[in-house]
């Protein structure tokens, strides 16, 4: 395991020298990448197909499951957005870690603890009423990106969505990173025995698209005026994608501290 | 006696018209904003109702003018005169109706303006929470206010959650104006088609 990482860690920075000798369309400098929060693309005609074919694909499957998801009982969507919320905690806890923030992973790891015992395997959340508060998500994009990595250029990748070379390089970490895909990959359970039958490694599947679902239910109508209210929808999420992940690798709670006043300045009216 | 009687009628019209002076503290002012904007976004007015009025707040309170030479970024250097004005007359239809039909899809919504931070004597930071329903999670909305002019405070920006809207308007547009060989014009009939819709 720690030979893929080490493979992957050396992929990125490979990557990232390429990216920045890659050509690309309608792209800004990647020196000034930083300071206007975008990011070159790689191949934006590309990206823009599947953007599209991304975007028939929730409209025909994805949308319509959320809102199925929607008519179930509150306290079923509440109680399952907290299990999936509790599982995907390991794999903050374990980047928390790689950042050096280690209260941050002792934090993570009590509401972790809190919420498996007291809070039935995580279907509650007495944590956030003993004052642990939710940990902001993290994944291996982000401890690159706190590392130093550049985020490298912008594509989209099917079904899966925005992305950039750092983060698609960190989805693949990930899955070495993240305990729940490690155990439900490598641990033979039958009649609930370990040791002996088939592979758990369905459930992983059955977490993530859980994960999914309930993230596209709470988003329903963001996503409406989003579409609704854009004259580039591609630009738009592209936009919002990269704001997004450079808060969160910067991790700042005060929102405007990640973005940068230079632009402002030299505006005044009357 | 009739001169008493019509400065009394004077006042009342004065009062009853929409001529509300907005206070120039930034905090206050948008609390002002969010209080007017609550009775406008009650669950039994029409979609029409709300995106009306809630223009009419849009004009009175945030530099249309300033976001729009924003959104425009690096690309208003490159415009005629003529080019300017026609821009600048698309985009405050286009912001207007985009600004209106985004927040009409609130309905009553609880808002807490909990702080004021000034950045710099142009810019002040006003931090809102968009109280949680049943159906959606609480949202962190930030103000950039303009305070230039201090007895006229104005909205630059609402940042939602981290994420600023001016900013994303500026890429779009940006993304527009590239993808079809830096002309400015395609830019104008996107806007056109969206004012048109």
């Amino acid at each position: 395991m720690i030979r893929k990482f080490v493979y992957i860690l050396i992929f990125a920075i490979f990557l990232q020298g390429n990216i920045v000798q890659a050509g690309s369309e309608g792209s800004e400098n990647l020196k000034n990448s930083k300071q206007n929060n975008s990011a070159n693309e790689c191949f934006e005609g590309v990206s823009r197909v599947i953007f599209k074919f991304n975007y028939a694909l929730d409209g025909a499957i994805f949308e319509p499951i959320a809102k199925g998801y929607r008519s179930l009982p509150q306290s079923v969507r509440i109680g399952t957005g907290n299990v999936v919320g509790n599982l995907r905690s390991l794999l903050t806890l374990t980047n928390n870690v790689l950042q050096g923030d280690f209260r941050g992973a002792g934090s993570t790891a009590g509401r972790f603890a809190i919420n498996t015992t007291v809070g039935i395997f995580g279907i509650f959340d007495p944590a956030t009423k003993l004052g642990l508060a939710k940990p902001q998500k993290e994944d291996f994009g982000q401890t690159m990106g706190v590392w130093g990595v550049n985020s490298g250029c912008y594509f989209v990748l099917p079904i899966l969505g925005p992305t950039t070379a750092r983060d698609a390089v960190g989805l693949i970490g990930n899955t070495f990173l993240d305990p729940v895909y490690q155990i439900t990959h490598n641990t033979e359970i039958t009649n609930g025995v370990v040791g002996n039958g088939n592979y758990s490694e369905h459930n992983y599947y059955y977490y993530r698209g859980t994960g999914a679902i309930d993230f596209r239910a709470k988003n329903i109508e963001p996503f409406n005026s989003l579409r609704n209210n854009s004259i580039d929808l591609y630009a738009s999420v592209k936009s919002l994608y990269l704001q997004d992940r450079n808060k969160k690798i910067s991790d700042h709670e005060t929102s405007t501290e990640t973005l940068s006043d230079d632009d402002w300045e030299e505006i005044d009216t009357d | 006696m009739k001169k008493k009687i019509f400065i009394v009628i004077f006042l009342i019209f004065g009062l009853t018209q929409n001529c509300f002076a907005y206070s120039s503290d930034p905090k206050q002012f948008i609390t002002e904003i969010v209080d007017e904007a609550k009775k406008i976004l009650v669950a039994s007015n029409s979609k029409e109702f709300k995106e009306k009025n809630l223009e009419k707040i849009a004009k009175k309170t945030t530099d249309i003018k300033g976001i729009g030479k924003y959104t425009l970024g690096k690309y208003r250097k490159n415009l005629t005169d003529e080019q300017l004005n026609e821009y600048e007359i698309l985009f405050e239809k286009y912001f207007l109706k985009s600004f209106s039909s985004r927040l009409s899809d609130y309905s009553d919504p609880k808002i807490d303006v909990l702080s004021a931070k000034a950045l710099n004597p142009k810019y002040t930071i006003v931090k809102s929470v968009l109280l949680s329903t049943k159906k959606k999670p609480a949202l962190q909305i930030d103000w950039r206010v303009y305070t230039k002019n201090p007895e006229k405070p104005l909205i630059r920006d609402l940042i939602v959650e981290g994420l600023s809207l001016a900013r994303t308007q500026k890429e779009e547009f940006a993304s527009v104006i590239e993808s079809n060989n830096q002309d400015i014009n395609q830019l104008f009939i996107k806007l056109r088609e969206f004012i048109a819709k």
